[in-house]
């Protein structure tokens, strides 16, 4: 690695050439926001006005094809234009211009220290650090949008009867919950905690790829709000999974959805490949595999899948987009194409994409049980074979989404082994956690709280997957309630309650102040009860016959609806709370917390909170693993101050020397 | 059983307490209880109860997964809740705890029973399959099992009915309704499903325009409706009385009211009604396309105007599905 010893100049976005060297201009002079939203302005119209000029006479072959007062061309290149005009916007294309023209580009580390103050989080940055609470910050937004869609439906299934909204509507807000959960919160945890933390826990100082990392942020707002202009389109009426033939004769809301989710389809794409490659090549000296934290590991697991997954997601969705605009009939039984092909793509990128939501989960909790069980971890090496083994087994068991599909029914026997295989390494997260409780010294935290809960969830998660797994079983369960209940349970009682664990626990780390731990217990308690006072009760509605998406239901099921319903408002209040203490301690209070207040021994809690700008003074070596707690005359974790010849070794390719230091 | 450990913690301080043995014996105990509980007062109460014989079927198999899966959540709870209760950090307590990296026969003994108990599942269920246990759900135009006499490929064998044979009704999903065919009276067509007692009856299930799925939740069938494409599911009807159908799948804007009932009748009622059915409408049925397995709603569009229309509300196999651009309430 040909580390860049010439003297840089000061951090501009899009990078200036040797001419421009120390000139700053004034923030509103800088390709930031601003100027990406006229970009993306300017290119819908210019697609738009493109699409409309394609479209003038061409006949349509598809029955439906969208509404007929509507242009499907126009609307997707109108997206397309827009995105390009939005990174325009951002500058994205200036360092790639710069370089085609042969000028010299900034040297990123340069960058990343240089750029500082508020409106750095405005633009697009190549420091990880900044990349990490952009996510934050954006995440916690769609989070709380998509769960507002869920708060509507539960109001519109308060009664069978009388309703809120229209059929319509009522289908809509559905689709635009699902998707926009599951399309943006595959980035929750890699997205804010995984650029942030995966290159201190690694004892790097940057990322493997700066710009794929910005540019993968940068395209969520967009998905989210391509997502979300679906409602101006007529909405889409197919849920998240969008299958077709229902997706060809839908509003023109489906191209908003099929467009915004094969953006968020490269975002995961991008975000992956980079963790991917600065985990493989950016450990510190010392930091061999095992002594990887399992948090590490975890976001390893998730990286292959969102590299291998995502492109089958955006294939799926631009032959979609294509069926809707230029015709292709890949979808449409009557014209050659399948449905089948459609529910394959999907549920191929699909069901990787329910381990790419456990899976950073697992990491979460397994990194921090040592830290407040004051134990090592136990079972290392069985910790890091879960969590390869659900990697590896996730991309074999997507056709139990089509059990009843009417797909070759010789193909059953293997898709429910494979399914109900995929238990076993699941359970080594268990064998773990409860190893690693044995004659603990536990303590409460707040991060601990959510921890513990995350198990007793992903417990009923899982045994109810065991149900849903064996086919007799399934013709019941299929479709219905408990399905939803099955999956909210490992998503929401998984990964949501590991994403609050790792906001108490890191965010004092990345923001350098206390959260406040009064109110991170009332919200605690308040999401575990009412989390599960909302979906144990569906288990039983959904045997009872209740079938997904529906406006209108049996009327004996109102009283558990309501029920449902009611724990839902105070799940969603517990939220709420989540957001007034982190708006309240990172803006009014800001109470510092500088050290490391939970005596980790994670390489990331050994720099200061939050971290300086290229995270270590220098490249520490690492000298034992993360979770030696109790071990009497270990060695520190790791040398942040190693002598020079160590590290010359260490670079010079031999990555055993330092090690017996 | 947080308070019983709670009063045995004091104990396991002093002297060299077996903490597994007493995980062992709550885990025994709650387990015991759960299981019992499950398989004699919740079991014959589960759903989808036993009004045919492939609901009898679905209920058996959920009701031994409560079972087996019980003790596996007590385990873990019973474990979660004596760690946290005995070995919590003390007041002024900052010592780490021992530094126990791992225990090589817990970790295979846990590997080697996940392994066992999971492939057992695995085992039972695929040996479920080759019975009539997985007929329930649609398994496409071959299936794996298929109930004695139901080679039913000549149209000779197509043509009629009598009891002691499979009872062959074609459901047609469209937006947003079913349709249920006879192929072995005459190949009428009706809203109505109305199916005889004791007697197996093969649902053919096909779609129109989008993907529906036919759930006839008592009788424990559920089956994709896939444009093109012919989806066999089988149960037997054991009880008299109504059940209920819904569309399992999302079909757009008014998926939710895409449910109606139906009916099991004695095999002689069924035979009236049919009879009388097939005579009511044998001046529509005229008109409708040759039974088959599939169909294509635009290949006779005069219909949507038709007496056809105009009799049922709807056509099915006759073509003439809701155009997307008029999505009015069925």
């Amino acid at each position: 690695m040909a580390i860049e010893t010439e003297p840089g100049t000061i951090q501009q976005p899009g990078g200036a050439g040797p001419g421009a060297a120390g000139q700053v201009r004034a923030w509103w002079m800088r390709p930031a926001v601003h100027t990406a939203i006229i970009g993306a302005v300017v290119g819908y119209i210019f697609g738009h006005w493109l699409g409309n000029l394609i479209d003038s006479g061409y006949p349509q072959i598809l029955p439906g094809g969208g509404q007929p007062d509507t242009n499907d061309i126009a609307i997707v290149l109108g997206y397309l234009f827009m995105v390009i005009g939005w990174l325009a916007g951002l500058g994205f294309f200036n360092d790639l211009i710069n370089q085609m023209r042969g000028k010299r580009l900034l040297d990123y580390q340069l960058r990343s220290g240089g750029d500082t103050g508020l409106a750095r989080y405005f633009r697009f940055t190549h420091d990880h650090k900044v990349v990490g609470i952009q996510y934050l910050v954006g995440m916690v937004i769609y989070f709380c949008t998509a769960g507002l869609f869920a708060m509507a439906i539960r109001t519109e299934l308060l009664s069978p009867v009388h309703h809120v909204f229209s059929s319509s509507v009522y289908v809509e807000i559905v689709g635009e919950h699902g998707t926009m959960m599951m399309m943006l919160m595959t980035s929750v945890i890699l997205g804010p905690f995984g650029n942030y933390l995966v290159p201190l826990m690694i004892g790097a100082k940057r990322v493997a790829y700066p710009r794929l990392e910005a540019l993968s942020f940068w395209l969520t707002p967009l998905a989210f709000l391509i997502l979300l202009s679906a409602i101006l389109l007529g909405g889409f009426h197919m849920g998240w999974t969008g299958y077709a033939s229902l997706s060809v004769q839908d509003a023109s809301g489906v191209d908003a959805y099929a467009f915004a989710f094969g953006l968020m389809g490269i975002s995961i794409i991008l975000a992956g490949f980079n963790i991917l490659v600065t985990v493989i090549c950016y450990r510190a000296p010392g930091m061999r595999w095992s002594r990887l934290p399992m948090f590490v590991w975890g976001l390893l697991g998730t990286s292959v899948l969102m590299t291998l997954a995502g492109p089958i997601l955006v294939g799926g969705m631009y032959m979609t987009l294509t069926d809707r605009t230029a015709q292709t009939a890949f979808f449409a039984p009557r014209l050659g194409g399948s449905t089948y092909l459609y529910q394959n793509l999907f549920w191929f990128f699909g069901h990787p994409e329910v381990y790419i939501l456990a899976l950073p989960g697992f990491g979460i909790v397994m990194e921090l049980l040592p830290v407040f069980c004051r134990k090592p971890l136990f079972g290392y090496k069985v910790a890091a074979a879960g969590m390869i083994g659900v990697t590896l087994l996730s991309f074999f068991v997507w056709q139990h989404h089509l059990f009843n599909s009417g797909i070759d029914p010789d193909m059953r026997p293997l898709f429910m082994l494979t399914t109900e295989l995929i238990s076993i390494p699941t359970g080594f997260i268990f064998l773990v956690a409860m190893g690693t409780l044995w004659k603990a010294k536990i303590r409460f935290t707040v991060p601990m709280l959510f921890c513990l809960a995350f198990f007793f969830n992903f417990l009923i998660g899982g045994i109810s997957g065991v149900f849903v797994s064996d086919i007799p079983a399934d013709t019941t369960e299929h479709g219905s309630f408990f399905v939803m209940a099955h999956f909210h349970y490992t998503i929401m009682g998984g990964l949501i309650f590991a994403f609050m664990a790792a906001c108490y626990y890191w965010l004092p780390k990345m923001l350098g102040i206390k959260l406040n731990q009064t109110l991170g217990k009332w919200q605690f308690w308040l999401m575990f009860i009412a989390f599960n006072s909302t979906f144990l009760p569906l288990f039983a509605v959904g045997l009872a016959g209740q079938p997904r998406r529906v406006f209108t239901y049996a009327r004996n099921l109102q009283t558990l609806n309501d029920w449902v319903s009611i724990s839902a408002f105070f799940l969603g209040l517990s939220i709420l709370i989540f957001v007034i203490n982190f708006v309240w301690s990172t803006v009014v209070t800001r109470e510092p917390e500088v050290g490391n207040p939970w005596q980790s021994r994670g390489l990331e809690w050994q720099t200061s909170s939050p971290p300086p700008a290229e995270n270590f003074r220098y490249v520490p070596v690492v000298l034992s693993g993360p979770y030696e707690y109790g071990v009497k005359d270990g060695p520190p974790v790791a040398d942040l101050n190693p002598p020079a010849g160590v590290l010359a070794a260490a670079f010079s390719g031999s990555e055993s020397a330092p090690a017996e230091v | 059983m947080a308070a019983e450990a709670q009063a045995t913690a004091p104990g396991a301080r002093s002297g060299r307490p077996s903490h597994g043995l007493r995980i062992f014996l709550i885990w025994l105990v709650v387990s015991l209880a759960a299981d019992l509980l499950i398989w004699f007062a919740l079991g014959p109460h589960l759903p989808p109860g036993t009004m045919s014989s492939s609901a009898t079927e679905e209920q058996s198999a959920i009701k031994l997964m409560a079972v087996l899966s019980a003790p596996v959540v007590v385990f873990v709870i019973a474990y979660f809740g004596y760690a946290l209760t005995v070995w919590r950090q003390h007041e002024g307590d900052e010592e780490d705890g021992p530094p126990l990296h791992g225990h090589a026969t817990i970790q295979t003994i846990w590997i080697a029973a996940t392994s066992v108990i999971v492939l057992g599942l695995a085992v039972f269920g695929t040996v479920s399959l080759v019975t009539s246990h997985g007929a329930g759900a649609g398994e496409g135009p071959a299936p794996i099992w298929r109930p004695p006499g139901a080679e039913l490929t000549t149209a000779q064998q197509m043509a009629t009915w009598s009891p002691g044979k499979p009872l062959v009704v074609q459901v047609i999903g469209q937006q947003w309704r079913f349709t249920y065919r006879y192929p072995q009276f005459g190949g009428f067509e009706t809203t109505e499903l109305v199916l005889p007692q004791n007697q197996w009856v093969q649902f053919n299930v096909t779609s129109l325009d989008v993907i529906h799925s036919f759930w006839a939740y008592q009788l424990g069938v559920k089956a994709d409706a896939n444009p093109n494409v012919d989806n066999v599911a089988y149960t037997k009807p054991e009880h008299t009385g109504r059940f209920t159908v819904r569309c399992a799948e999302l079909c757009g804007l008014w998926h939710g009211t895409m449910f109606d009932y139906g009916t099991v009748l004695t095999v002689s009622r069924f035979q009236a009604w049919a009879g009388s059915t097939k005579a009511s409408l044998a001046d529509i049925t005229r008109l409708l396309p040759a039974y088959a397995t599939t169909y294509d709603p635009t290949v006779i569009p005069a219909f949507r105007s038709g007496p056809v229309m105009k009799k049922l509300g709807l056509t099915s196999a006759g073509g003439g599905f809701y155009p997307p651009q008029d999505p009015t309430q069925p």
